[in-house]
């Protein structure tokens, strides 16, 4: 690799388009290496989708089927989707699952590349207690922290009207995993490419924004998706914070299926079917992010 | 990161936690006052907002509306807030949030095994004694109330009560060769029937079971508060401070209870995920449960052709387990006089006798009130009446930690099903743990 | 003025780095300090503040932990195995399973969203499929070991075996997750060093323990660390998949998080609870700083 400290502007941008397009130009192959693969990710596959499969055709099965265990659904019926849809607030309940991700995940997607960012390639006093101390959050159970965190958002307020997405949303705007990520993915931009734009007189926030961020996109749309999903499926914090159902997520309302004696499991697997479908189209969407179609070509042959 | 640095960044984090500990403002300490603009003292004819909260079950949510209404019209200077979108599974942490944030129900509805951790905690006020004089309580309602009294101090008030029964399967009886009309009524009966209703195929796999003891169901309230009593015990002394189902009698009790899973083999708890999952899915002939299992059975398997009786009795001795779901007064109205008026007057109205026959109209729960539970028509019921006949004769259990209490007796169920433990041992570890929960409860008291 | 390199950094770390440490310091170390305070305290919610008892709480900790079938000891070991068993095995497979994927181009969208499927699901449901899957006699898993002619095993329902039926399903339930950064992380090496390995005579083998493994050094230390973390604080699997929630079989699968819920939500100590958090805390912050050394050597690229 060139060193950087001639290069200019151009240069510059022709090193990142170089390291984006490496991967570029592999050759195909087929043989028996690539139909191992196929065959072994095929039995993993089968593995990985069958309970997932099980929720599917259960959630087809009328309720008096369900306490036999069986696999096929011996009268399959859309009636649970029915009874589903038709309970009071489910829509209300997919749209707020969707307002709080969005509000948390385009959030996190800003402030955690930013900060994953600046302890990677920044050196400065405080470093290392910063990044444990960020990481330290992750050592504390959620459980331990909802009663501070609702007295908090009572004294603001954040918990009555439309104020409770963001009561909802704000303890995760900003994440230690994420921000762990983005640090570590950092870690594979190489510093002469910066140090070559600050010689170009690029500011700090340019040289993130023009160069380092773009070289991560597979990792900021990992970070997305895994953020929208953490979000959708969070539980125990919306269920405190929100004071009525018109304001529940949908695993929060979820629960409304589970009684003291009686769960309606075939409901509840409905409304874990409908809550996962838009969780697997954001994930088709983004995957493409993740991963253009390369082969790893070094590992063939 | 080079070792001196690591080091004094765990130095410095511990030393930081432990000056930040040790400074004595805490979250709740700095909750704001209780809805400090709600504070003003009410006027005479202004209108007084009560919060009532119940856990989110339909026909429940359903009986208390009409109460709440029929409560409003009568008392046009009061309203209540019905909250009950809360799951059932995650009450209890709801309200543990709420109390720190000063808000949160006047008026909650808790299970009575809670009441002693509620009380313990202060969140929960006695009742006012002329509101509700103890001697009309003792008269009036199912003798399992007395559990809501704490040394002689009343605390909380039931709608409805529950009871225990045995839940039998006619058809599974009449393929056995068994009249289904004529279900066991005493345990010795249970364990013949039971054995005679069991059916395995040719490898020894269990086609029909004939009784599945499952502690974890409802049988660990069946010993403690029935079995131990007909074997000639007591399970506790009066006043639940002590644990007594570890003698001869007890003993006798835990090997009955047992023996549904050892000698005689009649039932695998492990199978379709436990006894009243498998009762409902029509694969066990008989089964103790309460008056909620109706509701499930009407909905996961409303072709199953079964009938309620009384609990099978021994030597001559009737008991049942009660429970129930019960009203308590918090703090938080016991702050504001009016409001705590206005709560008193709702939770009279709520645990009235007309509001028991309302409840068992809608909830299918039998009421509290005796007057009302010994309707004849209730007690001629084909499926309630057995619970309601048991009224009488029921025992609730005073819980110092339910959950705890429960887990003692399945654990020492499990240590001898599943590490082959020898009963007695077993019986004496969920004596010795129960005993503790009962000494941790009653020394801090 | 003008700032020196290194000053000019300093602040601009600091710039970057303002709005997530307002909101760490905030929402996340204050509430953290309180959860620590409270494990000083005698405090059961409802009241006030609860009196300052000092370090009563952990001594009750350490005599619970010393009597015969303790709750607390068998959390403890049990979080540690939980993290031994968890943490390796979703490693390796997440690892072998990106490799073989980052291999194939036809189908490998079908693939991955099957392998991201589990992730997607919510937990409830995972619970409940899984607890059919390992029924004895009609359980999925029970009838295909009758068809091959092995004899059933009980699963969760066994002392012996809850603990790693628990822990499969964990892994089950994350393994698109890890997969998903490896792809990201594989997806970051240039080709070109492949390519430049591969005109020196490197074989496979070599290209993977060479090229692969050391540029995928900061994905592993990821993966590594937020897997353990997340192991050692494992919570809602076990408390959807053990009967009643309790951690049994014969506390054979609660975890420390488990008994701090039981603690603090159940029981209403609060006080204990916050003890047991700032112990796990402390243990999970050990093997973090023992995990970020042990794989901070830097790769030379």
């Amino acid at each position: 690799m060139a060193t950087s400290a001639e290069i200019g502007t151009e240069g510059t941008l022709q090193i990142a388009e170089h390291f984006k397009s490496a991967h570029g130009g592999s050759r195909r192959r087929f043989g028996w290496t690539l139909l191992i693969a196929y065959l072994l990710l095929a039995i993993g596959g089968v593995c990985m989708v069958t309970p997932f499969f099980w929720m599917i055709l259960t959630s087809v099965k009328p309720a008096p089927e369900l306490v036999d265990f069986s696999f096929f659904p011996e009268n399959p019926t859309l009636q649970n989707y029915l009874n589903v849809l038709n309970t009071s607030s489910f829509e209300r309940w997919y749209l707020n699952s969707i307002i709080v991700a969005i509000i948390s995940t385009t959030s996190v997607v800003f402030f955690d590349t930013l900060v994953g960012y600046t302890l990677n390639k920044f050196d400065f006093p405080g470093k290392n207690i910063i990044f444990i101390g960020m990481l330290g959050t992750l050592m504390i159970p959620t459980e331990m922290l909802i009663i501070p965190w609702f007295t908090m958002s009572v004294n603001w307020n954040w918990h009555i009207g439309y104020a409770q997405y963001w009561g909802i949303a704000f303890p995760g705007v900003i994440t230690a995993a994420g921000i762990f990520l983005m640090r570590q993915f950092f870690d594979g931009v190489p510093n002469e490419l910066l140090d070559a734009a600050r010689m170009d007189g690029m500011n700090e926030f340019g040289i993130w924004w023009r160069i380092a961020a773009p070289l991560v996109k597979p990792a900021i749309a990992a970070l997305a998706i895994f953020n929208f999903i953490g979000n959708w499926n969070a539980y125990l914090w919306p269920l405190i914070l929100a004071n009525s159902r018109e304001f529940y997520t949908l695993p929060v309302g979820l629960s409304f299926f589970r009684g003291e004696s009686t769960t309606h499991w075939e409901k509840i697997m409905t409304a874990a079917s409908l809550a996962s479908i838009p969780l697997l189209i954001v994930f088709l969407i983004f995957q493409r992010q993740i991963i253009r179609g390369i082969a790893l070509t070094g590992l063939k042959g | 990161m080079k070792r001196s640095k690591l080091l004094m960044l765990i130095g410095t984090l511990l030393v930081t936690a432990l000056l930040l500990a040790a400074c004595p403002a805490a979250v709740p300490a700095e909750a704001p006052a209780a809805d400090s603009a709600a504070e003003e003292p009410a006027m005479a004819d202004e209108v007084v907002e009560i919060e009532y909260w119940q856990y989110n079950f339909a026909a429940r949510v359903d009986a208390m509306n009409q109460l709440i209404a029929q409560f409003e019209e009568a008392n046009p200077n009061i309203k209540v807030v019905h909250n009950a979108d809360i799951p059932y599974a995650e009450f209890r942490d709801k309200i543990a949030a709420s109390v720190p944030a000063g808000v949160g129900p006047d008026v909650a509805t808790l299970f009575y095994g809670w009441q002693s951790v509620w009380i313990d905690s202060g969140y929960l006020v006695p009742l006012p004694e002329d509101a509700f004089p103890p001697a009309m309580v003792a008269e009036k309602f199912s003798p399992m109330v007395q559990a809501s009294f704490v040394e002689g101090t009343l605390y909380t008030l039931p709608t409805a009560v529950r009871a225990l029964a045995l839940f039998y399967n006619k058809d599974l009886m009449t393929d056995a060769g068994l009249d289904p009309e004529s279900p066991p009524s005493t345990l010795d009966e249970l364990a013949d029937q039971a054995a005679a209703c069991t059916q395995r195929d040719d490898d020894g796999a269990l086609v029909v079971q004939g009784f599945v003891a499952d502690p974890a169901a409802q049988d660990h309230h069946w010993f403690r508060e029935v079995l131990v009593r007909q074997f000639g015990g007591v399970p506790y002394t009066d006043d639940y401070t002590e644990v007594l189902y570890n003698d001869e009698a007890g003993m006798q009790a835990w090997n009955y209870l047992l023996a549904f899973h050892t000698d005689l083999a009649t039932g695998d708890r492990d199978l379709f995920d436990g006894s009243t999952n498998a009762f409902v899915g029509g694969h066990v002939c008989f089964h103790v449960d309460g008056s909620f299992r109706l509701g499930t059975i009407a909905k996961n398997n409303p072709e199953m052709n079964f009938g309620v009786a009384e609990l099978p009795s021994h030597n001559g001795i009737k008991s049942t387990f009660g429970s129930y779901w019960t009203h308590g007064l918090t703090k938080k109205a016991a702050a504001d006089q009016a409001r705590f008026d206005a709560a008193v007057k709702f939770l009279q109205f709520i645990t009235s006798a007309d509001a028991g026959a309302l409840w068992v109209d809608i909830v299918g729960e039998l009421p509290a009130q005796l007057e009302a539970g010994s309707n004849p028509e209730l007690l001629a019921d084909e499926k309630l009446g057995a619970f309601a006949a048991g009224l009488e004769y029921s025992h609730a259990t005073f819980f110092a930690d339910e959950s705890q209490q429960r887990q003692a007796i399945i654990d020492s169920f499990d240590m001898v099903i599943l590490t082959d433990e020898d009963p007695a041992t077993a019986l004496q570890i969920a004596a010795d743990t129960d005993q503790e929960v009962l000494d941790d409860f009653w020394s801090s008291r | 003025m003008r700032f020196t390199l290194r000053q000019r950094q300093i602040i601009w770390a600091y710039i970057f780095m303002s709005v997530a440490l307002v909101f760490f310091v905030i929402i996340r170390w204050y509430p953290t300090i309180l959860a620590f305070n409270v494990s000083f305290r005698d405090w059961n919610v409802f009241e006030g503040s609860g009196p300052w008892v000092g370090l009563e709480n952990y001594q009750e900790i350490w005599k619970d932990a010393g009597k015969p079938r303790s709750s607390v000891t068998a959390a403890f070991s049990n979080t540690v195995r939980y993290v031994l068993f968890g943490v390796p095995s979703q490693l390796v497979l997440a690892l072998a399973i990106a490799l073989l994927l980052a291999q194939i181009r036809r189908l490998s969208a079908v693939f991955r969203v099957a392998y991201f499927a589990p992730y997607v699901t919510s937990a409830v449901a995972v619970a409940f499929v899984w607890n059919w899957l390992y029924q004895p006699e009609t359980g999925l898993i029970n009838q295909g070991l009758d068809l091959v002619g092995l004899p059933q095993q009980p699963f969760t329902k066994s002392p012996a075996q809850a603990l790693p039926s628990i822990t499969a399903v964990a892994v089950w339930q994350n393994l698109g997750f890890a997969v998903i950064i490896f792809l990201a992380g594989i997806q970051q090496i240039p080709g070109h060093y492949y390519e430049a390995a591969r005109i020196d005579g490197a074989n496979a083998w070599q290209l993977f323990w060479r090229i692969t493994l050391p540029l995928l050094n900061p994905i592993i230390v990821y993966l590594t660390v937020l897997g353990t973390i997340s192991y050692l604080r494992l919570f809602a699997l076990v408390q959807n998949m053990s009967p009643q929630g309790t951690g049994g079989p014969l506390k054979s699968t609660t975890t420390v998080v488990l008994e701090v819920y039981r603690e603090g939500f159940s029981s209403y100590k609060m006080g204990y609870a916050g003890a047991l958090t700032v112990l796990l805390f402390f243990l999970i912050l050990l093997i973090t700083i023992i995990q970020l050394r042990f794989f901070s050597r830097r790769v030379e690229y």
